[in-house]
């Protein structure tokens, strides 16, 4: 838990030229269960963006694993924000995790057996197996995030990037994806989480990046989670 | 009259098969822009060959297609204006060019505006060509290659489809790129529009490719079945609507659109009355 797996150097987005994020230098350490925080507009989906390889940077650079290249994104397993997708598009629940098989697989190749199989795994550890033949229409929103964290799960990543997993969920889900994301934490997965609920930060995460449009602290929790720092953050712009 | 139909069927599989997609990633409108931009990549290709079946023509149109998507996308990534505007913008004003070369420099040859925007599939029989001793209507044979294109292209790309239609970002870090399958797609779509202007013009090419697949999306859980259903709703829309045209003497591709409406919200009806009627699931 000592190198850093994500490297962001001196990043900074610009649209129609208005900076969204400036000069960030961002270490995420790997193993760790890091947790971005900021205010709206902060940049933080900018980064995330930036790093997943989907905005071109203004300037400086992102790399993943030590390599700058999009070919390191397969390392890379994706939880978007529920409301990203159209819910209503023709697939069941098993259909939507074995998508998380795809990057295995490579243009034209279909999934088999194997993959099925390992889908079914994915959705047993988030309690879905029950609802595998379901429309995803009729999920609600702690389901839908349950098969978003499954399909993340089946795809077998070393680094999860989440967009606000936490966002309009029930109770249940939260402790089951919190319980979820440290379990993996164990076996050496990274997680870089976009999170809101400030009050919950120290209980779910051991790494911090505080944001806004410029990195305000970044480290171990312990160490940078204070209350000038997240002044800082939210209220210094007032 | 069977070649009518025949035309007709073959017309509507090709359009709707590809409408699947165009219905999941909301491009229903730009298809509508394409559909008629890619007149002006015929007109330009005429201009060079003189000849209205040049293989040229469909390279033209394809071409203008592709531009048209790229400078919608252009246009809207600027968030300076909506996407609808921009779809507005840049189909009426290379529709508009393509018009105007039409009216001025190529008024007294078959590319007419009436044929062009309402199509003639009666027609379709008249324009022959001789394969293996058979003789068939030409735009028979066109269709059914660009159908078999269009099949191959579902079958090969099918997850590649799937995924980016659902969660294009989610696709990109996969290795899968958004951009890539729908510029492929949109290829095959002006391919396909230049194909079917024949027999059903341009305005109303879009229902072919967009109403079934908008009908079969109320009712399908799964893309597999969207697709089934797809082709089925196709082929009774483009039968139904081609006898009615027919035996009433009226414009077939207009009847098409018709009965594609009305399959529609009978449809949409009864999807309304079934879930309203149903127990809540937990």
């Amino acid at each position: 838990m000592s190198h850093s797996i994500i490297n962001v150097n001196d990043l900074t987005v610009a649209y129609n030229n208005k900076a969204a994020v400036r000069h960030l230098n961002i270490d995420v350490k790997a193993g760790s269960l890091t947790a971005v925080v900021g205010p709206n507009g902060a940049g933080k989906s900018t980064l995330m963006k930036a790093i997943m390889k989907l905005i071109k940077p203004t300037s400086g650079q992102t790399s993943v694993m030590d390599d700058t290249s999009k070919k390191a994104l397969k390392n890379i397993a994706y939880v978007p924000q529920k409301g990203d997708v159209n819910w209503d598009f023709p697939a069941t629940v098993l259909d939507v995790v074995i998508m998380g098989r795809y990057v295995h697989k490579g243009w034209f190749k279909r999934p088999n057996n194997e993959d099925t199989r390992i889908a079914l795994e994915a959705l047993k550890t988030m309690k879905m197996t029950e609802y595998k033949d379901r429309q995803i229409s009729e999920l609600s929103g702690g389901q839908r995030q349950r098969v978003f964290l499954a399909r993340a799960i089946a795809h077998d990543a070393s680094i999860y990037l989440m967009d606000e997993p936490l966002q309009g969920i029930d109770i249940t889900t939260e402790k089951l994806i919190i319980d979820t994301m440290k379990n993996l934490q164990k076996q050496g997965k990274t997680f870089l989480v976009v999170h809101h609920n400030l009050n919950t930060v120290p209980e779910y995460f051991d790494h911090v990046i505080i944001l806004n449009k410029t990195v305000i602290a970044s480290g171990p929790v312990k160490e940078v989670w204070s209350e000038d720092n997240i002044n800082a953050a939210y209220y210094e712009m007032m | 009259m069977i070649e009518v139909f025949a035309v007709l069927l073959i017309t509507a599989l090709a359009t709707s098969l590809l409408g699947v997609f165009l219905v999941l990633k909301g491009q229903a409108m730009t298809t509508d822009a394409i559909s008629h931009t890619i007149l002006l990549g015929i007109v330009l290709a005429f201009f060079i060959t003189n000849d209205l079946r040049s293989p040229l023509l469909i390279i033209g149109a394809t071409i203008i297609g592709l531009l048209t998507v790229y400078l919608i996308e252009l246009i809207s990534n600027s968030k300076l204006v909506k996407a609808d505007a921009s779809i507005g913008i840049v189909f009426t004003a290379l529709f508009a060019i393509a018009v105007i070369l039409v009216s001025r420099y190529a008024d007294d040859v078959h590319l007419d505006i009436d044929v062009v925007l309402m199509g003639q599939v009666l027609f379709a029989p008249l324009n022959r060509i001789d394969i293996l001793g058979f003789s068939l209507p030409y735009a028979l044979v066109h269709l059914s290659i660009i159908l078999l294109i269009n099949i191959i292209f579902v079958l090969l790309c099918y997850k590649e489809l799937k995924v980016t239609s659902f969660d294009p970002i989610f696709a990109a870090v996969s290795g899968f790129s958004a951009t890539l399958i729908y510029y492929i797609l949109m290829s095959l779509v002006s391919i396909t529009a230049v194909t079917a202007f024949d027999t059903v013009g341009s305005i109303l090419v879009i229902s072919f490719f967009t109403a079934p697949a908008m009908t079969a999306y109320l009712v399908s859980k799964r893309l597999s079945r969207m697709i089934w259903l797809t082709l089925i709703i196709a082929a009774f829309n483009s039968i139904a609507g081609g006898i009615f045209g027919y035996f009433t003497d009226t414009s077939i591709s207009g009847s098409v659109a018709t009965v594609s409406f009305i399959t529609f919200i009978l449809v949409f009806m009864i999807q309304k009355f079934t879930l309203s009627h149903r127990k809540p699931v937990n």
